[in-house]
């Protein structure tokens, strides 16, 4: 067969085309699924979440209840304000006020009560956590049950995982932890210089069939259950309740949500 | 030979310090340390047998906790009743941490990082 180059050219121009539009329609079809937060939720039997009230956490009393549950089971070291610096600080569950929690948030006409009522915050335990996605040695992952955990064992102490959780969840061991435990719970281990540490939803607890040292210690302004059920305590409030996720516009899809509620504010 | 008399001073000095360990403790006996006073080899740990269990106890240690903190299987069964799978409220929930991991690993010599965060009761405030 004798082909002349006006043909040849033809059949090439043709080709090229047909590439091209293959390529052009796979690229069509991919960012809708990256770009759109809502679309990947999780389809899991069981995603743990957790619903805080903050309506029904008025005094200090309360919140250092749950602080402290969770931090002497845990065995969280105390920090010496006056000897340590503050980067030396480990939490895991925390305070801190309405307009650092939700940055996003800029209504300036809020009371201005409200705008200093303090909320617990812990770690999100988001259905895309950034945090294992960076962790070079899979320390941190997450389960099934959409826990984020983190194998102390494995962890390397390169605090990448610091730096990509946009929540400030994690704290890193700079010092031996141990002097600082006030009261050592001796059913569950501490931790040592160079490993990061998190709240984990307390997972040794469910699954002896407890519910988290902070959900126990509540009074009910913390509630924790399976965001994948229905049926579940947690889902009634979201479905009745107007509740808000720390800092959504980053994907991260937070397992953690607060009612804001903020009626005894207004004037 | 040019500098021979260095060169074969040096050498007898290289020499000499090269096998001082060996002609300082020619003849001398060194006494084995006391082994320590086990459990009789017979026995067993659930169902593995002590020796295996004194060989490999590290390689279960490390395969308990990839399913305890990776599965969330924290429980291990035998014989009907129930273990957890944990150093603190497993192993050192029945056993001193002194006399059952303390004994041979003294002996051996070494000092297995178990306990930067893992620590007994009888420990008290660390």
């Amino acid at each position: 067969m004798k082909i002349d180059r006006r043909k040849f050219l033809k059949m090439a121009g043709f080709t090229g085309m047909g590439l091209g539009l293959s390529a052009a329609d796979m690229l069509f079809k991919a960012p809708a699924e990256a770009s759109s937060g809502h679309s990947a939720v999780s389809t899991a039997a069981v995603r743990r979440a957790m619903v805080i009230d903050a309506r029904k956490l008025k005094t200090d009393e309360d919140y250092k209840r749950i602080v402290d549950a969770c931090h002497s089971i845990h065995n969280v070291p105390t920090l010496i304000p006056e000897k340590d610096t503050v980067k030396h600080e480990i939490k895991w569950i925390w305070t801190d006020t309405y307009s650092r929690l939700f940055p996003d948030q800029v209504n300036h006409y809020h009371p201005e009560g409200f705008k200093q009522k303090l909320f617990p915050l812990l770690c999100n335990h988001c259905e895309h956590p950034p945090c294992v996605r960076v962790c070079p040695t899979k320390a941190t992952f997450k389960r099934p049950d959409g826990i984020v955990q983190q194998d102390m064992h494995r962890c390397i102490g390169c605090r990448f995982c610091m730096a990509a959780c946009p929540f400030g969840a994690r704290s890193f061991n700079f010092i031996d932890p141990r002097p600082y435990i006030t009261e050592l719970n001796t059913e569950y281990p501490t931790r040592t210089m160079g490993v990061v540490e998190k709240c984990t939803f307390c997972s040794e607890r469910l699954e002896k069939g407890l519910e988290p040292a902070c959900v126990e210690a509540s009074n009910g302004a913390l509630v924790f259950g399976n965001l994948n059920d229905p049926e579940s305590e947690v889902r009634k409030i979201l479905k009745t309740h107007f509740t808000l996720q720390r800092k959504p516009e980053l994907g991260t899809m937070p397992s953690v949500f607060y009612v804001i509620g903020g009626d005894e504010y207004a004037g | 030979m040019y500098n021979g008399g260095k060169i074969i001073a040096g050498l007898i000095i290289f020499i000499a310090l090269v096998t001082f360990p060996f002609y300082t403790n020619v003849g001398k006996t060194i006494e084995a340390p006391a082994a320590p006073d086990a459990a009789p080899d017979d026995m067993h740990i659930g169902n593995i047998p002590i020796v295996k269990m004194r060989g490999e106890h590290m390689k279960l240690l490390d395969q308990w906790r990839d399913e305890v903190v990776r599965k969330g299987e924290r429980f291990v069964e035998y014989d009907g009743d129930q273990y957890e799978k944990s150093i603190q409220n497993g192993c050192l929930s029945c056993h001193s941490k002194q006399e059952f991991c303390g004994k041979c690993h003294n002996f051996v010599g070494i000092d297995p990082y178990c306990w930067d965060c893992h620590f007994s009761e009888e420990e008290g405030q660390l």
